[in-house]
């Protein structure tokens, strides 16, 4: 026979630390269908048929929150075999408040009272054979973090499954108050189970809106509601709130002895320092560098160059002996390169003949041959005295930026001496330190030795395993992430971020925790959304995944620079004003969204426990950043794969030459990603950039948004101009402002959406969420493009009017009243467990 | 009538009357704040919102808006 075990109990109770002791490594993490709840199951060690499921930390069973709904819904429908009822034995009295809402469901429970180890330490007393009888259920010591009791607790929970004992209440409200309960519970004989009435009951008279779904026929209790409201002068809700809290202090004297001495405990002399009233905002920022500076700049920039430029690149050295030696000859090979090539651009250009060198000295080639490139380099050097000077651009490979450098004939002699040393062959990595070398290289390998066609070459390489790159890439720095905030969730701090930011971010609809994952987002996306999983309130975590990506995050930084550099002659306010953008875009998106139909539904009171502060376990840290980190994985995977998949196909093939074929890189012109942005750049017209080349290389961008650099490179670069001089010319400063502001604001690139859709747990959301996102910079674009246009003479149009149009209902979404909602809507199935 | 909004840092009170509705009540009410309990005000928050309080031996952070809705004397 196989049994259902629920774990209940507070947040911060141990509930996950119980979970992992009783059911190690034989986990399901998952959500409950179609919200953004956790849910975990796992078996329960040693034995088979017995399934843990581990509910959502909660309270208490109320109507208003969607943890609490979850929980519940899940309680009453299933009918799990038993209920663990875990109570944190430092926190007792608050924790029994949900004891006795359980304890009304009709399910046998047991009540486990963790941290056991920590209440004989500080000299209180629990008294659990009164407490037992008091409560009306079996009670165990247990300590989940050191691992005592809990064999007994689960023991005893099976025992209680097999022998299906229903847990019957012992708690008693006033007279008055049972007097009416019973009333109620009598009307309902026949329409709920026997053993669910007295729940039912209290909830009908509470006036709970969530109730009723779960009963068939409709039962009127509003003359014992008025006949309670009456005799109490308060409202039912509060009256039996009331009931058990004050049942609870008349049992607790008995339960729980304390240790006279009032002391400070450990964790009161650290929030006296932490969340102090000078201290606090020091303390805070100092943190959040740290966290920053190790997973965004220092570890998790090596960690994801490693994965993108290593495992998913050319190769990386074992424990990177040798990157130092061979970056600094490979660096110093590539300068002569530049120089000498510099100076046969030059030569060139002053109608000498080169041409004959430079195809010798052509490296790419196929029958590149070093000796021949020796032979004719040398000849040409002897033409080129030291007084000689040369002036050639040299372009950045990252952001297309190209630079003016002149050389002089002596810095050429020297460069010729540096490829002679090398054998006019650049360096191996493979010579320094062990190399070795990464999947696209074994792959590509592979491939050329089995003789695969090009078409299928390209998407394996450029496809497959640049989208699995691009999936996996992501992983690393997402795993160190989620260690720091695994550690400051599981320390306690995390509830103090909220407590500190929680003024400036409830102004614009978002939780004080939200402030994580923006931080981190300006690093890179994808963590960043994956970060709001710390945020509790359903509405905030959705809102801040909705908006996280506002911030430039790094490989925003490369375009930003070109758009800077190419459109504005290089002005220093572009870079700052794109911050700025997205600061703005957050606090107004999130002002206009709370009060939105699908945001304001949701009461979302911030009322909240600030746990006591404790080290974490080093396995819990770790399970909860590989539950994460794989999870993304999982969900976030698939999308991202397909998507990079269709962009490579629509990027590389195409017709030319009347013949659908396979394109290379500079042949993007005849794509068919090319054809559909000769289609669609329409749209773009009212930005001011309705031209295909910024289309497709918006579309490309979504890939990854460095690539909108690489793009525009090849669709602006091959004339004779510079990139940055043919692009200059084709936007003005506000068409190219808009075009910037639109590739921000719009869509993150796949793998951030996959982590979007992977946090929704919600095709709808997902949607909307991009949706939102396009719309939003569409919006914002035009608006820069026609309000710039206006100003700097470029006339009034339809469009303006649009523009304007747009900035009133702006005004008006962001100023229109609002008032929170009462009730919580959302309607939460709880599928049978697999 | 004092609200707990009002009330200084370091101090104990006892909560007379909650008032108000709903979600924000009934949460209230859920973590322990009921009438005839103690409340000590521990401190605010450094941006001077909201504010902490150790009530039935725990800490528990709330908005000052939401502290308007309990009367304490």
């Amino acid at each position: 026979m196989s049994i259902k075990i629920a774990l209940a109990g507070n947040p911060n109770c141990g509930k996950t630390t119980l979970f992992n002791a009783l059911t190690g490594s034989n986990q399901f993490v998952g959500n409950w269908p179609g919200v953004t709840v956790e849910k975990k199951e796992g078996k329960l060690k040693g034995h088979k048929d017995v399934t843990i499921m581990d509910l959502p930390g909660i309270y208490s069973l109320s109507p208003y929150t969607l943890e609490e709904v979850v929980a519940r819904n899940y309680l009453i429908n299933e009918k799990p075999d038993a209920i663990i009822n875990i109570v944190d034995g430092t926190n007792i009295e608050r924790n029994l408040y949900l004891s006795t809402q359980i304890l009304e469901l009709g399910i046998p429970v047991i009540m486990a009272v963790n941290m056991m180890d920590i209440v004989e330490k500080s000299g209180d007393k629990i008294y659990v054979d009164k407490l037992s009888k008091k409560i009306g259920c079996e009670v165990v010591e247990i300590s989940a973090l050191k691992g005592t009791g809990i064999q007994k607790a689960a023991e005893k929970a099976v025992a209680l499954a097999q022998k299906n004992k229903t847990s019957i209440p012992v708690h008693e409200f006033t007279k008055d108050a049972e007097d009416i309960i019973e009333r109620v519970e009598d009307k309902l004989v026949g329409v709920v189970p026997d053993a669910q009435r007295r729940f039912f009951a209290i909830k009908l008279l509470e006036k709970d809106d969530k109730i009723q779904d779960q009963m068939n026929t409709s039962v009127d209790v509003s003359k014992e509601i008025a006949e309670m409201e009456e005799k109490f002068d308060d409202d039912t809700e509060s009256i039996i709130t009331n009931e058990r809290y004050t049942y609870i202090s008349s049992i607790i004297g008995e339960c729980l002895k304390k240790d006279r001495k009032e002391k400070l405990t450990t964790s009161d002399k650290i929030d006296k320092i932490v969340t102090n009233r000078w201290l606090a905002l020091p303390i805070f920022a100092a943190v959040m560098w740290l966290v920053y500076f190790v997973s965004v700049t220092t570890v998790g920039d090596i960690a994801t160059g490693w994965a993108n430029d290593g495992v998913f690149g050319d190769g990386w050295h074992l424990f990177g002996i040798g990157t130092a030696s061979y970056t600094e000859v490979a660096d110093e090979y590539t300068d002569a390169e530049t120089i000498v090539n510099g100076f046969l651009d030059y030569e060139s250009e002053q109608g000498v003949d080169v041409e004959s060198v430079q195809t010798a000295l052509d490296s790419e080639a196929d029958d590149y041959d070093p000796a021949a490139a020796k032979a004719a380099l040398t000849e040409f050097a002897t033409t080129i005295s030291d007084a000689d000077t040369a002036t050639y651009s040299v372009v950045d490979e990252e952001t297309m930026a190209d630079e003016e450098v002149t050389s002089t004939g002596a810095d050429f002699q020297e460069a010729v001496a540096t490829m002679d040393k090398y054998d006019y062959t650049a360096p191996d990595p493979a010579d320094y330190g062990v190399w070795i070398p990464g999947i696209p290289v074994l792959v590509e390998n592979v491939l050329d030795k089995v003789g695969c066609a090009e078409w299928l070459r390209g998407l394996i390489l450029d496809g497959i395993v640049a989208g699995l790159g691009a999936v996996l890439g992501f992983v690393p720095q997402i795993l160190i992430l989620f260690i720091f905030l695994a550690f400051l969730e599981g320390c306690g701090y995390m509830a103090r971020v909220a407590f500190i930011m929680d003024r400036v971010f409830r102004k614009f609809g978002l939780s004080g925790k939200s402030f994580i994952p923006m931080l981190i987002g300006s690093g890179c996306g994808v963590p960043g959304i994956m970060a709001s999983r710390t945020i509790e309130n359903e509405r905030d975590r959705r809102m801040t995944i909705m908006t996280t990506t506002f911030i430039p995050c790094g490989a925003k930084l490369p375009f930003i620079a070109m758009v800077a550099g190419a459109i504005f002659g290089g002005a220093s306010w572009v870079a700052p004003s794109a911050y700025f953008l997205g600061i703005a875009a957050i606090i107004c998106s999130g002002i206009i969204l709370k009060k939105t139909k699908m945001f304001a539904g949701d009461p979302a009171p911030f009322v909240m426990e600030l746990p006591a502060y404790h080290m974490p376990t080093i396995g819990s840290v770790l399970r909860s950043m590989w539950e994460r980190g794989w999870s993304f994985i999982k969900k976030a995977g698939t999308i991202i794969l397909v998507s990079t998949i269709a962009v490579w196909f629509t990027t590389y093939f195409g017709v030319m030459d009347g013949k659908f074929q396979m394109l290379s890189e500079d042949q993007i012109d005849y794509s068919i990603l090319a054809t559909i942005g000769k289609a669609i750049c329409w749209i773009f017209i009212p930005q001011g950039w309705g031209n295909w080349q910024a289309t497709v290389a918006s579309v490309t961008g979504l890939v990854a948004k460095e690539n909108i650099v690489g793009t525009l490179g090849i669709l602006y670069g091959g004339g004779d101009a510079s990139v940055y001089a043919t692009m200059g010319a084709a936007f003005t400063a506000v068409s190219g402002y808009s075009f910037l502001a639109f590739n921000l604001l719009c869509a993150p690139c796949f793998a951030a959406m996959g982590a979007i859709k992977r946090e929704m747990n919600n095709t709808k959301w997902f949607w909307t969420a991009v949706g939102y996102q396009c719309g939003f910079a569409y919006l914002v674009s035009l608006v820069v493009n026609q309000i710039g246009g206006l100003f700097t003479g470029a006339g009034f149009s339809i469009w303006t009017i649009v523009a304007i149009a747009v900035i009133v209902a702006f005004i008006y979404l962001l100023a229109r009243p609002y008032k929170e909602s009462q009730t919580l809507n959302v309607s939460v199935k709880t599928s049978r467990a697999k | 009538m004092k609200t707990l909004r009002e009330v200084a840092c370091g101090q104990t009170v006892t909560v007379k009357k909650l008032s108000g509705a709903g979600p924000v009540k009934r949460r209230i009410m859920d973590m322990g704040i009921t009438k005839g309990v103690s409340i000590y005000v521990r401190k605010v928050a450094p941006l001077g919102d909201p504010i902490e309080v150790t009530v039935r031996g725990y800490e528990l952070s709330l908005r000052k808006a939401d502290a308007e809705m309990i009367e304490v004397e």
